[in-house]
């Protein structure tokens, strides 16, 4: 039965994206582009992987991963929101200073292992044919990626505070002047995020591949910052299209294990074809659902 | 992400008070490096690193060391070269078949710099290639899969379809066939020399459809650990894996890099550096066996055995009869495949089943 391995791998391969991406799309929405992840995402791999290694613990592991990520993305906070600093510029620079920290942090630990992150086991369920193994065999990782999801959906939609968040990415002055705290609301998204791409990090090395190697995220980073704008900022479509992407990958590495005889240059473009085709459609027949207004514009307020 | 990291022996310089006069310290020789991976890659930029470590401390007070890592293939890889031809650098080692053209192209550039390129092809007067045999290599590992192998299936992990990888995919298969004619190889390119998750995931695909052994030419140890997970047996690449798979790893391919680059620096110091090609293998030692682990005694023995006789040049992994996959004899018998058809392989031999990369 090819079909159960072929599903758990493709889990595998979605959850760090769309994780990541989860957390950059609340930061986005509160008007914020942090280009950031990638660095967050390698720091959270390599403390987590160290963490992990000391304590012997992936939870604390996975914690150290969300503290490292939100602690990178502190240091983007002061930048762009005390200095008002420009965030293309600012992430950038996030991005370049994570890859050569962690790779400082995780130096002593390269060639360090150790064993995946425990798989949860439900006597009966987890044992079940197909299903089991699928729904109820999973590590902690993919159960916190749905409960990110679906937390996400409901606090961007269904709260007065994600309704604010959302507010203030679309127009802060407005946001502002009605007395929200903007400054602060934007902090708190983009530690949130942060800790997202820190958590996806240290999924990496823990759970997906458990070693630490440098730049071991190999890019993920930046397939998630892709994800949040194709999916036009709405967390189910994110969700569509990490896991799309997550299926066409381990899909066109499965079909060349049967010789298809296809190029293969042209089999690894098609995770980006297919993703960037679906949601693109997706977004013309259900309307555009616009994206935050002030994305990207520093707010200075006016004491 | 571009990293500099200048290593200045002065610290070594002082514990040596003889040598330590500020005159021959003026007088060191710079040589740069240039990785397309992380050193700490686990795989081939780490063994490149070891190397020039290695250097550093068999020459040292004569040279100075510095290295630029995760270097992309392409326009900024010609950068990257520059700035070390600019910073002083006398000799240059880049590392990787993708910075082919932007080392000839600085090599130009700077005619008083000695550069080296590695698994490359185009030479200068003032730019050397070097390489290593891992096909033969190759041969040794595909022998040992073919009697290690339960249901004669092995599952490969490619980065690119570039000569040097497919006649390392021919070798194996050839080594493999001479122990189990019916064993069988699935392909599956990751296209990346070095991303462990798609690694990890290429290793899955190729167990989950009957690989129970696994090899890789791309550069991390995901793959290995993979095997160890699923119980299957698998190779190391580049250096030794056998942390990442104590019950998986058979043997693997070790590049040994430091004999050349201090014999090439020498070379430099003494004035009698000249380009040209040097292609080592399991004879010069550039490619070494890792350990031969987790087997019989008896494969264990043709597998040393094997190693010898490619040492010694009694065996070629590309001996005739060597057919391409359309049936047309491309090695006569008694013959063996020249070098520059080695190089520029880009045709399976017959039995493959996979579609020739094109």
């Amino acid at each position: 039965m090819l079909l159960e391995p072929l599903l758990l791998t493709i889990i595998t391969a979605a959850t760090p994206l769309l994780v990541a991406a989860l957390g950059e799309l609340v930061v986005e929405r509160s008007g914020v582009l942090n280009l950031g992840v990638e660095g967050m995402m390698v720091m959270g791999a390599s403390c987590g992987f160290v963490v992990a290694i000391l304590t012997g613990s992936s939870i604390l592991g996975a914690l150290a991963g969300i503290g490292a990520g939100m602690a990178l993305a502190a240091v983007f906070a002061l930048m762009t929101l005390g200095f008002a600093a420009n965030q293309v510029a600012s992430g950038l620079a996030l991005t370049i200073f994570g890859l050569g920290l962690s790779g400082l942090i995780g130096a002593d630990f390269v060639g360090a292992r150790r064993d995946p992150a425990p798989k949860l086991h439900l006597a009966g369920l987890s044992d079940l044919p197909f299903v089991g193994p699928i729904l109820f065999g999973e590590d902690g990782f993919v159960y916190a990626s749905v409960a990110l999801l679906l937390g996400v959906s409901w606090f961007l939609w269904r709260t007065r505070t994600g309704l604010m968040l959302r507010a203030i990415g679309d127009n802060p002055i407005s946001a502002h002047a009605l007395g929200h705290q903007v400054l602060r609301v934007r902090l708190l998204a983009i530690l949130f995020g942060g800790g997202c791409a820190g958590l996806a990090g240290a999924y990496l090395s823990l759970g997906y591949t458990p070693f630490w190697v440098r730049g071991m995220t190999a890019g993920r980073g930046w397939i998630a910052l892709a994800l949040v704008v194709f999916s036009s900022w709405i967390p189910w479509r994110l969700a569509l299209g990490a896991y799309l992407f997550g299926a066409v990958t381990i899909l066109q590495l499965y079909a060349q294990g049967y010789g298809l005889g296809v190029p293969s240059q042209l089999m690894s473009a098609l995770p980006y074809l297919a993703t960037i085709l679906v949601l693109v459609a997706i977004s013309r027949s259900h309307g555009r659902g616009a994206g935050p207004a002030s994305l990207g514009t520093p707010f200075v307020p006016d004491h | 992400m571009i990293r500099r990291e200048f290593l200045r022996g002065t610290a070594l310089l002082a514990s040596l008070p003889l040598v330590a006069r500020p005159a021959q310290a003026a007088e060191r020789l710079k040589v740069g490096f240039i990785y397309v991976g992380p050193v700490g890659d686990f795989g081939w930029s780490c063994q490149h690193d070891i190397a020039r470590k290695a250097l550093e401390q068999a020459l040292a007070g004569k040279v100075e060391t510095t290295y630029v890592e995760n270097v992309p293939e392409g326009p900024d890889a010609e950068r990257a070269i520059e700035g070390l031809a600019r910073s002083g650098c006398k000799l240059v080692f880049t590392t990787s078949f993708g910075f082919m053209d932007a080392t000839v192209k600085v090599a130009k550039r700077f005619p008083e710099v000695k550069f080296e390129h590695a698994t490359g092809y185009k030479r200068a007067e003032n730019l050397a290639t070097y390489s290593g045999r891992f096909y033969e290599g190759r041969y040794v590992i595909g022998q040992i899969a073919g009697k290690m192998s339960k249901r004669g299936v092995v599952g490969y992990v490619g980065s690119f379809p570039i000569p040097e990888v497919v006649s390392g995919i021919n070798a194996f298969m050839l080594g493999a066939w001479s122990v189990n004619p019916a064993m069988k190889v699935k392909i599956v390119w990751v296209n990346s020399w070095f991303d462990p998750g798609k690694e990890a995931d290429a290793a899955k695909a190729l167990i989950d459809q009957g690989a129970d052994i696994v090899t890789q030419h791309t550069d991390s140890p995901a793959a290995m650990q993979i095997a160890e997970q699923r119980g299957v047996h698998a190779f190391s690449q580049d250096s030794d894996m056998l942390k990442f798979g104590p019950k998986a790893q058979l043997s693997g391919i070790i590049d040994n890099w430091s004999p050349y680059y201090i014999e090439r620096t020498r070379a430099v110091l003494d004035g009698t550096w000249t380009s040209g090609d040097v292609w080592g293998g399991l004879g010069s030692r550039m490619v070494v066996m890792a350990p031969f682990t987790n087997m019989t005694p008896e494969v264990k023995m043709m597998a040393e055995a094997t190693t010898a006789s490619i040492a010694a040049g009694k065996l070629h992994p590309f001996h005739g009869p060597v057919y391409k996959q359309d049936g047309t004899l491309m090695v006569k018998d008694g013959a063996v495949l020249p070098d520059p058809d080695i190089l520029g392989m880009n045709w399976y031999v017959k039995g493959i089943d996979e579609k020739a990369p094109g």
